[in-house]
């Protein structure tokens, strides 16, 4: 009761040619049985063909607290995308 | 089974003014809220319970169907029962995800069911004495479950609306599989409908008990509903649901246990009769029929599973340490 058995997030293929998607999180003891479980509890029916289980604790996360200094710059740089550039119809598809 | 979880809320909150209108224009604004964001913490508190609640409700509720998987009458019904289980265990555990991340310890949780602090729906304290009642368990009790669920996908905290997209995709199959168990056992001997009709009449009321108590009762309902924890009251669920299902018991031939069941034109809906709310009460507060046994088989399981917990911690610990010696000697 005491000991609280460590937090894995789990990622799993859906199939090849997909990236591994993030898709929940559970508690085992080692590795070996967070993929055992992931497997029991997040491909009942064929939701993947691989998994991967990484400890939480090794996640490193961007803080909250920085979400304005981090991805606001983005707002304004409108330039980065393909429709701030004006090109004649007649050129076609470009 | 969510309605029950806001039962004895605190949704009270400290925070200024100007904090809560804030938060309260993201959730207007559809946003969804995540983990690390700010949060009101009678928001957080009302989510710690509230999906607290409802994670216990699918492990509990592994129980009364559990009973008859050894006596499942062929093996198709068998795997089908078996597989609608550990569904719920799997449930269970979607759940307990989306709570921790609100800051509560899978342990405090399991801790405050085993003590009886938590509470879980009170559908599941109701003993299942025949197989038919496997077919009104899935046909009612997971159909009623389902009612609530759906909405609950649009929920504003991002994990648990994320955990019910994941259960209700699952949870159509128990509905099916239950109505089938019904459906073949009305179209049975005659002894076969009447088990049928027996079980409804036994899980009927406390299917509608399920959506919680009537809207005018119900204390904490609004402020849910403007977090938008909650999407529809339980009144409106409980009438969507007997408008879904009388037309189902009636396709087999089977009919609800309430003579003041009929359909109303005007409203386009079911009237029905007064529920039991005594009998609601004595069931949530522990006074059910089988209160006491399901607690007393959670403990059992908890107590017996802890030393293959501690083995697998310690297995765990020693592995790691010999990895380490090893590349230690390596270098």
């Amino acid at each position: 009761m005491t000991t609280q058995t460590p937090l894995w997030e789990v990622f799993i293929r859906p199939r090849n040619g997909l990236a591994h998607r993030h898709c929940g999180s559970l508690h085992a003891a080692d590795a070996e049985m967070a993929l055992q479980a992931a497997r029991d509890v997040y491909t009942r029916r064929g939701e993947g063909t691989s998994i991967w289980v990484v400890p939480s604790a090794e996640i490193t996360a961007s803080d909250p607290k920085d979400k304005d200094a981090l991805f606001e710059p983005t707002a304004d740089k409108i330039y980065r995308h393909p429709t701030f550039y004006e090109i004649p119809d007649e050129v076609g598809h470009m | 089974m969510y309605s029950q979880g806001l039962i004895g809320a605190q949704t009270a909150t400290d925070e200024d003014e100007a904090f809560l209108e804030r938060f309260q224009a993201r959730v207007d604004a559809d946003e969804k809220i995540e983990p690390t964001d700010e949060m009101p913490e009678g928001y957080r508190r009302t989510l710690i319970r509230q999906i607290g609640q409802h994670a216990h409700s699918e492990i509990v509720g592994m129980l009364p169907e559990g009973n008859w998987i050894t006596r499942a009458p062929s093996l198709r019904r068998k795997a089908a029962l078996l597989a609608k289980v550990q569904d719920e265990g799997g449930h269970g555990l979607y759940l307990y995800s989306a709570a921790e991340t609100l800051g509560v310890s899978r342990e405090q949780m399991t801790e405050e069911l085993l003590s009886g602090k938590a509470k879980y729906s009170s559908i599941f304290n109701y003993p299942t004495l025949t197989w038919a009642d496997i077919g009104a368990i899935g046909w009612l009790v997971d159909g009623a479950a389902i009612m609530n669920q759906i909405p609950l996908c649009r929920c504003s905290y991002g994990p648990y609306s994320r955990a019910m997209i994941r259960v209700c995709k699952e949870e159509s199959f128990h509905q099916r599989q239950g109505y089938e168990i019904m459906m073949t056992l009305a179209n049975g001997s005659a002894e076969q409908k009447e088990m049928a009709q027996d079980a409804l009449n036994r899980w009927w009321w406390p299917s509608l008990m399920m959506f919680g108590p009537h809207d005018s009762e119900s204390q904490h309902g609004d402020q849910s509903m403007k977090w938008k924890i909650k999407r529809f009251s339980n009144d409106e669920l409980r009438q969507k649901f007997v408008n879904a299902t009388v037309p189902q018991a009636e396709f087999i031939g089977l009919s609800v246990p309430d003579p003041e069941c009929k359909w109303n034109e005007e409203k386009q809906g079911y009237d029905f009769g007064p529920i039991d709310w005594d009998e609601f009460w004595r069931v949530v507060k522990g006074g059910g029929p089988m209160n006491k046994d399901r607690i007393a088989a959670r403990r059992k399981a908890h107590e017996d599973g802890e030393w293959v917990r501690q083995a697998a911690m310690a297995h765990a610990a020693k592995r790691k340490a010999r990895a380490a010696a090893t590349k230690i000697a390596a270098e």
